[in-house]
C-alpha cells in the first residue's frame, strides 16, 4: 500500500498522518484563544471594583475583590430572571421540538399538495427584520386579551409562544434535512413489521436523527434564552427573562460594568454545564449498520 | 379537501388580519374613565442607583398615598432601555399604565400621538395650579401655545465640574465662566497626557443637549416657527462647530473622547484624566468612581460673555422626568390625585433630595438641601438661564439625525480630517433632509 | 395507534387525544384506514406548526406589509384604522437614491452585503474546520467542544459589550497588543467609529455566530457512516482526500440550509450591532437592521420603516431562490 510518509508503514490505515496531527493542534488552539480571549476579559472585568474597569487595560488585573458576585443579586432580582428565563426557554424549547419534528417528518416522508408553499413560507419568515414583527405581534396579543381574557402580553405563556414560533422556522428545515438522510428502507422496515407511520417515526427515524434533534433543541433554547427585543416589550417586572434584565445593570447613572460580566458568567454557566452534558448525544446515529 | 383547506385557512387569515388592523390602537372610549376608582398602574422611571433602589425609594410614598386616598398602586420601574419601547406598545394597543414618569424630551412626540392626557387649566386646578411649577420646566412637556401634555416632576440642567486640583495645579483660580476663558483653561491643562475637557462624541442625547444650547447662544434655534427643520443656519452651523472644535481645533478634548457613549467622559473626569465635563448632576457617578466630594467644583455653564440668563445667555437645556396620565385610564380622578401628590410639596421635597435633583416645584425649592453648592448651580441655571429642547413631534429625530451629525463630525476630528465650516455646514443639510415632517 | 393532536388556537398548545405509551400492547389496536392515514395525516402534523407559524410570524408580516402603505407616523400610532393611504410614497422615499435618505439606505445594503458574506464565510469556515477536527476521538474533546460553544452560550448583551470593551481605543485589550505590545500600528485606531467599525463588526458577528456552525455540522458529521471512511482509507485515500470525497458532499444537504440561514440571519441581526455602536452606527457599518430600526422606532414613522422591511424582504427572496435553484441543481434528492 503506498504511503503517504516513512511513518506511515506499520501503522494503521486508518491513522490520521503526522501533518493532520499538527494541523489540528495549531487550528484548534488558534480557535481556542479567539473563544477564550473575551471570555478572559469578562471573567477578569467581574473581579474588578467598578472603577477599576475602565481603567487601562493589563493582562493581570491588580485589587481583585469577590464583591461584584455578591452585589449582582440585590441590584437586580437576578434568581427570578433566571427563573424566568429557565421556564420559558425550556417550555418553548420542549414544544418547538415536538412540533418541528411532527411537521418535518410530515415534509421528509410524504408528498402532498402545498408542501412546496408550507417550506417556502416558513422560509421566508427569516428574512423579514424582527423589530416589524413586534408592533402587530403584540396588537395581537392585545386583541386577543381584550376579546378572550387571555392576557399574553407581560406573562410568561405568550414570551414561550412567540419564542417557540420562531425557532420553527430553522428546526423544521434543518429536521427535514436530517430525516431525508435517514433512509427510507428503514421507516417501511417496521412499517412492514406492523407500525403505523407515526410509531415507525418514534421508534425508527426519532432514534436514528438524535443528534439532529440535539442540535435542534440546543438552537431552540438559546434563541429563547437569549432574545431581547421581544422580552423588553411583552415582559414585566415579574416576568422579565435574563437576556433583558441584564441590562437593568444599566442605570440611570452609572453602569455596574462588573457586575454585568459577573452576572453574566453565572447564569452562563448552567447553560455551559449542560452542553457538557449533551454533548455524549451528538455520537454516530443508530443508523449504521442498521440496514443490510 | 385539499383546496377547501387552504380557502379556509386564507379566509381565516384575512378576517384575523382586517380585525387587527381595523380595531388597531386604542380602546373605544375616548376619554378617560372612573371604572376603577380603587388602582392605579405606575410606571416609574429608573432614576436611582437600581430598580430594586428606585422600588425601595418609591414603595413608602406610595403607602403613604394609599393611606390618604385608599387607592392601591401598583408599581413597576422599568428600565431606560425598555422604557420607550413599551410606551410606543402601549400606546400602540391602548394596554398600558395609568401614571408613568416619560422623559421630558419625549413629551412633544408622545402629545401628537393624542395618547396623553392633556393638562389644561382644569387638570391643572386639580393638581394645585400651573404657576405652582417652575416656568421653563412647563415649558418642556409639549408644545408651545397647547396644553402640556404631562407635568414635571423632576428637574435637572447642565452645569460644569472641574477638577479643583488640576486648576490648582495649572494656576487657574476660577472656574471659566465664558467659552472663550474655557478654551484659554483648557489649553493650559491640555498636557502630559492630560486633557481639557471631556465630551460623550457618540452619545447623541448628549451632543443634542451641547449643540441646542450653543445654538441658543448664537441665536438659531434649530427649527423654525412653523416647527420645520432648520439645521443650515448660521447660528446652528456655528454652534455645531465650535463644539466639535474644542476638538478639532482648540485640542481640549482628547481623540478618544469621540467613540465615548456610555458616560466615559465621567470616568475620565473622576480618574483626573480630563480637568472639566459638562453634565447633568453627576455627584453620584464620581462617587462610585472613587473620587471624593472636595475634589472637584461646580460652576454655570460658560456663555459668550457676561452672566447666564435668557435667550443669548441660555446655558443648559431644561432637563428632567415628566408625569404623563394616559388619555384612556380607567381611574382618572385617582390618576390626578396621585400626580397631585406626587408633585406636592412635601414629596418633592423628599423625592427630590433622595434622587439628587430639582424640584420643578417653586415652593419645595426653598428647602435648605437644595442649597448645597452642586445643586444651588443646577438651582439656579434651571430657573435663570435654562431653555426647552424644541418641542416638535419628530423630537427623536432630531436627535438622531443632528446627534449622528455631531458624532460624525467628532470622528473626522478625532482621524485628523479637517472640520471646516462647509464640511459641518454639508453634513447638517443632509441631516435636514432626512428629517420627514 | 391512534393519536388525534388538537390544537387550541388562541394558545396554540397541543392537547393529545389518546396516549402513545412506550410500552403496553400495541398490535391490538385497529390502524386507522389506509386511505384516511395518507390523506391526512401529513396535514395533522403539519397543523400545530401551520397554526403557530399564521398567528405569531405570518399575520404580523402581513400587518407590517399593510402598514408601508399607510403613512404610519406618530400621529396615527394610537390608531392605526385612522392612518391615510399613501400608496407607494412610502417606496418612492425608499427608492429614491439621490436624496438622503435612498441614498442612506442603498449605502447601508451595501455595508450589510459585504459584512454578511465576510461573516456567513468566516463563521461557515471555522464552523466546519472545528467539527472535522474534532470529529476522530482524542483526549480533551469532549472540553474542547464545550469550550467552542461558549460563545454561544453567553448572553449576547454581555458578550458584546465585552468586545465593545475590548475594541475601545484607549483602554481596550485589542489596542493594548496591537499597538503597546506588538507595535503594529503607529497610533491606537479607533475601532467602533470610522472606517474601520466594520472589522470590529464582523470579528464579533464570527466570534458569536460560528459556534451554531460548528454545532449543526458536527451533528451532521455523526450521521455519516463510518464504513465510508474506513473503505476510502483502505483504497488509500489520505485524511485531506477523505474530507473532500467523502465528508463534504455528505454535509452538503446540511451545508445547504446551513449557510442559507446565517446569511438570513446575519443580514438581519439587529442585537450586534445595537450593542456594539448604539442607536446611530458608524457610516462604515451602518447595518440595515439597525437602518430599518432608526427609521421606525427612532423616529416614530412606521410607514418608512415597513416600506424598507418590504423591499429588504423581495432582495431576500430573491437571492434565496436564485441560492436554492443553484444548489438543487446538483442533488439528486426528490424532495425540495
Amino acid at each position: 500500500m503506498p504511503s503517504r510518509d516513512g511513518r506511515r508503514a506499520g501503522r494503521s490505515p486508518m491513522a490520521a498522518p503526522r501533518s493532520f496531527l499538527w494541523t489540528r493542534r495549531v487550528v484548534l488552539t488558534l480557535l481556542a484563544g479567539f473563544v477564550l480571549l473575551p471570555v478572559y476579559v469578562m471573567i477578569s472585568s467581574s473581579l474588578k471594583p467598578l472603577q477599576d474597569v475602565s481603567g487601562k487595560f493589563r493582562w493581570i488585573p491588580r485589587g481583585l475583590t469577590v464583591q461584584p458576585y455578591v452585589d449582582i443579586w440585590d441590584t437586580v432580582p437576578l434568581a427570578r430572571y433566571f427563573v424566568n428565563s429557565l421556564i420559558v426557554a425550556g417550555a418553548a424549547t420542549v414544544c418547538s421540538v415536538v412540533i418541528a419534528v411532527f411537521a418535518a417528518y410530515a415534509v421528509s416522508r410524504y408528498g402532498f399538495r402545498g408542501k412546496r408553499v408550507f417550506t417556502v413560507t416558513v422560509l421566508s419568515t427569516q428574512m423579514f427584520p424582527g423589530i416589524l414583527f413586534l408592533l402587530p405581534l403584540f396588537l395581537i396579543f392585545v386583541n386577543i386579551g381584550n376579546s378572550t381574557g387571555l392576557a399574553l402580553y407581560g406573562s410568561r405563556g405568550g414570551l414561550i409562544l412567540t419564542y417557540l414560533t420562531f425557532s420553527l422556522p430553522f428546526s423544521i428545515w434543518m429536521l427535514i434535512g436530517y430525516f431525508d438522510s435517514i433512509p427510507r428502507d428503514l421507516d417501511e422496515a417496521a412499517m412492514v413489521d406492523g407500525c403505523g407511520p407515526l410509531r415507525a417515526l418514534f421508534r425508527v427515524v426519532v432514534p436514528a436523527a438524535v443528534p439532529g434533534i440535539v442540535a435542534v433543541s440546543v438552537y431552540a433554547f438559546m434563541t429563547a434564552w437569549g432574545e431581547v427585543l421581544f422580552a423588553s416589550v411583552m415582559t414585566n417586572d415579574a416576568t422579565r427573562t435574563l437576556a433583558v434584565g441584564l441590562q437593568g445593570y444599566a442605570t440611570q447613572n452609572d453602569v455596574y460594568w462588573n457586575q454585568v460580566m459577573a452576572a453574566s458568567l453565572v447564569v452562563s454557566v448552567p447553560v455551559v454545564a449542560g452542553f457538557l452534558l449533551l454533548q455524549r448525544y451528538l455520537v454516530a446515529g443508530l443508523t449504521a449498520g442498521a440496514v443490510k | 379537501m385539499r383546496h377547501l383547506r387552504a380557502a379556509a385557512a386564507i379566509t381565516l387569515a384575512v378576517s384575523v388580519v382586517a380585525g387587527v388592523t381595523a380595531c388597531g390602537g386604542g380602546t373605544s372610549s375616548d376619554g378617560g374613565s372612573n371604572e376603577s376608582p380603587k388602582t392605579l398602574t405606575y410606571w416609574a422611571s429608573n432614576q436611582g442607583p437600581s430598580i430594586e433602589a428606585d422600588k425601595k425609594i418609591l414603595t413608602p410614598e406610595l403607602k403613604k398615598f394609599e393611606k390618604e386616598t385608599g387607592i392601591k398602586v401598583k408599581l413597576e420601574v422599568v428600565p431606560w432601555a425598555d422604557l420607550l419601547n413599551r410606551i410606543l406598545a402601549a400606546t400602540t394597543s391602548g394596554q398600558g399604565p395609568d401614571v408613568l414618569n416619560i422623559g421630558n424630551t419625549w413629551s412633544a412626540s408622545l402629545q401628537s400621538t393624542g395618547a396623553l392626557l392633556p393638562w389644561d387649566d382644569e387638570n391643572f386646578e386639580a393638581i394645585g395650579g400651573r404657576d405652582r411649577f417652575i416656568d421653563s420646566a412647563v415649558a418642556s412637556a409639549g408644545k408651545e401655545g397647547e396644553p402640556p401634555a404631562a407635568v414635571p416632576l423632576y428637574s435637572l440642567s447642565y452645569a460644569l465640574y472641574y477638577n479643583k486640583k488640576m486648576f490648582a495645579d495649572a494656576g487657574i483660580t476660577a472656574p471659566p465662566a465664558t467659552w472663550d476663558q474655557l478654551v484659554e483653561d483648557g489649553r493650559k491643562l491640555s498636557k502630559d497626557g492630560k486633557w481639557g475637557l471631556g465630551a460623550e462624541g457618540s452619545n447623541l442625547s448628549n451632543n443634542i443637549h451641547q449643540t441646542f444650547v450653543l445654538g441658543q447662544q448664537h441665536g438659531a434655534d434649530f427649527f423654525d416657527e412653523q416647527g420645520k427643520a432648520d439645521f443650515t443656519s448660521d447660528g446652528a452651523v456655528a454652534a455645531v462647530k465650535q463644539y466639535v472644535d474644542f476638538m478639532a481645533k482648540d485640542r481640549i478634548i482628547a481623540p478618544g473622547n469621540a467613540e465615548y457613549a456610555q458616560n466615559q467622559s465621567l470616568t475620565d473626569f473622576a480618574k483626573g484624566r480630563t480637568a472639566m465635563v459638562l453634565w447633568q448632576a453627576a455627584a453620584t457617578t464620581f462617587a462610585a468612581q472613587g473620587m471624593k466630594p472636595e475634589d472637584w467644583g461646580v460652576a454655570p455653564v460658560p456663555v459668550p460673555a457676561g452672566a447666564p440668563g435668557a435667550g443669548k445667555q441660555t446655558n443648559s437645556m431644561v432637563a428632567g422626568i415628566n408625569m404623563a396620565v394616559f388619555r384612556n385610564t380607567r381611574n382618572i380622578d385617582g390618576a390626578k390625585k396621585f400626580v397631585k401628590f406626587m408633585t406636592s410639596d412635601a414629596e418633592q421635597k423628599i423625592l427630590c433630595k433622595t434622587y439628587g435633583s430639582i424640584p420643578p416645584v417653586k415652593a419645595a425649592q426653598s428647602d435648605p438641601a437644595f442649597a448645597a453648592p452642586e445643586l444651588k448651580v443646577l438651582r439656579d441655571t434651571l430657573a435663570t438661564s435654562a431653555a426647552p429642547l424644541p418641542q416638535v413631534p419628530n423630537e427623536s429625530q432630531f436627535e438622531t439625525a443632528v446627534g449622528t451629525a455631531v458624532k460624525e463630525l467628532f470622528a473626522d476630528a478625532a482621524a485628523g480630517s479637517p472640520v471646516t465650516t462647509e464640511s459641518v455646514k454639508a453634513r447638517l443639510e443632509k441631516a435636514q433632509q432626512t428629517m420627514q415632517s | 395507534m391512534t393519536a388525534t393532536v388538537t390544537t387550541d388556537p388562541g394558545t396554540g398548545k397541543q392537547a393529545r387525544g389518546t396516549t402513545r405509551g412506550s410500552g403496553g400492547a400495541r398490535r391490538g389496536i385497529p390502524r386507522i384506514p389506509d386511505r384516511i392515514r395518507r390523506g391526512g395525516l401529513p396535514y395533522l402534523l403539519l397543523l400545530p406548526a401551520v397554526l403557530l407559524e399564521l398567528l405569531i410570524h405570518l399575520i404580523p408580516m402581513v400587518v407590517g406589509i399593510v402598514m408601508s402603505f399607510r403613512q404610519l407616523t406618530q400621529f396615527f400610532i394610537g390608531n392605526w384604522g385612522a392612518a391615510p393611504w399613501t400608496g407607494l410614497e412610502n417606496y418612492e422615499i425608499a427608492v429614491d437614491f439621490d436624496a438622503p435618505i435612498g441614498e442612506a439606505l442603498l449605502h447601508s445594503f451595501f455595508v450589510t452585503c459585504v459584512f454578511t458574506f465576510f461573516a456567513v464565510g468566516l463563521a461557515w469556515l471555522f464552523g466546519v474546520t472545528a467539527a472535522i477536527m474534532l470529529q476522530e476521538s482524542f483526549r480533551g474533546r469532549g472540553f474542547l467542544r464545550t469550550l467552542f460553544l461558549v460563545p454561544y452560550a453567553l448572553p449576547v448583551y454581555a458578550a458584546v459589550i465585552t468586545w465593545a470593551f475590548m475594541f475601545q481605543r484607549d483602554n481596550g485589550l485589542v489596542n493594548h497588543v496591537l499597538h503597546d505590545q506588538l507595535g503594529i500600528t503607529d497610533q491606537p485606531s479607533f475601532w467602533l467609529i470610522g472606517d474601520n467599525s466594520i472589522y470590529a463588526l464582523i470579528v464579533v458577528s464570527v466570534w458569536k455566530g460560528w459556534p451554531f456552525a460548528f454545532l449543526m455540522l458536527m451533528a451532521a458529521l455523526q450521521n455519516i457512516p463510518r464504513e465510508l471512511y474506513e473503505a476510502a482509507a483502505i483504497d488509500g485515500a489520505g485524511v485531506w482526500q477523505q474530507i473532500r470525497r467523502i465528508t463534504m458532499p455528505s454535509l452538503r444537504p446540511v451545508n445547504q440550509v446551513l449557510v442559507l440561514v446565517l446569511f438570513l440571519w446575519t443580514f438581519n441581526d439587529f442585537n450586534t450591532p445595537y450593542v456594539l455602536f448604539g442607536k446611530a452606527a458608524p457610516a462604515g457599518a451602518d447595518l440595515i437592521s439597525i437602518h430599518i430600526y432608526q427609521s421606525s422606532f427612532v423616529t416614530w414613522n412606521f410607514g418608512t420603516g415597513s416600506a424598507m422591511s418590504v423591499l429588504l424582504l423581495l432582495f431576500l427572496l430573491v437571492v434565496t431562490a436564485v441560492y436554492l435553484f443553484l444548489t438543487s441543481r446538483g442533488r439528486k434528492g426528490s424532495h425540495a
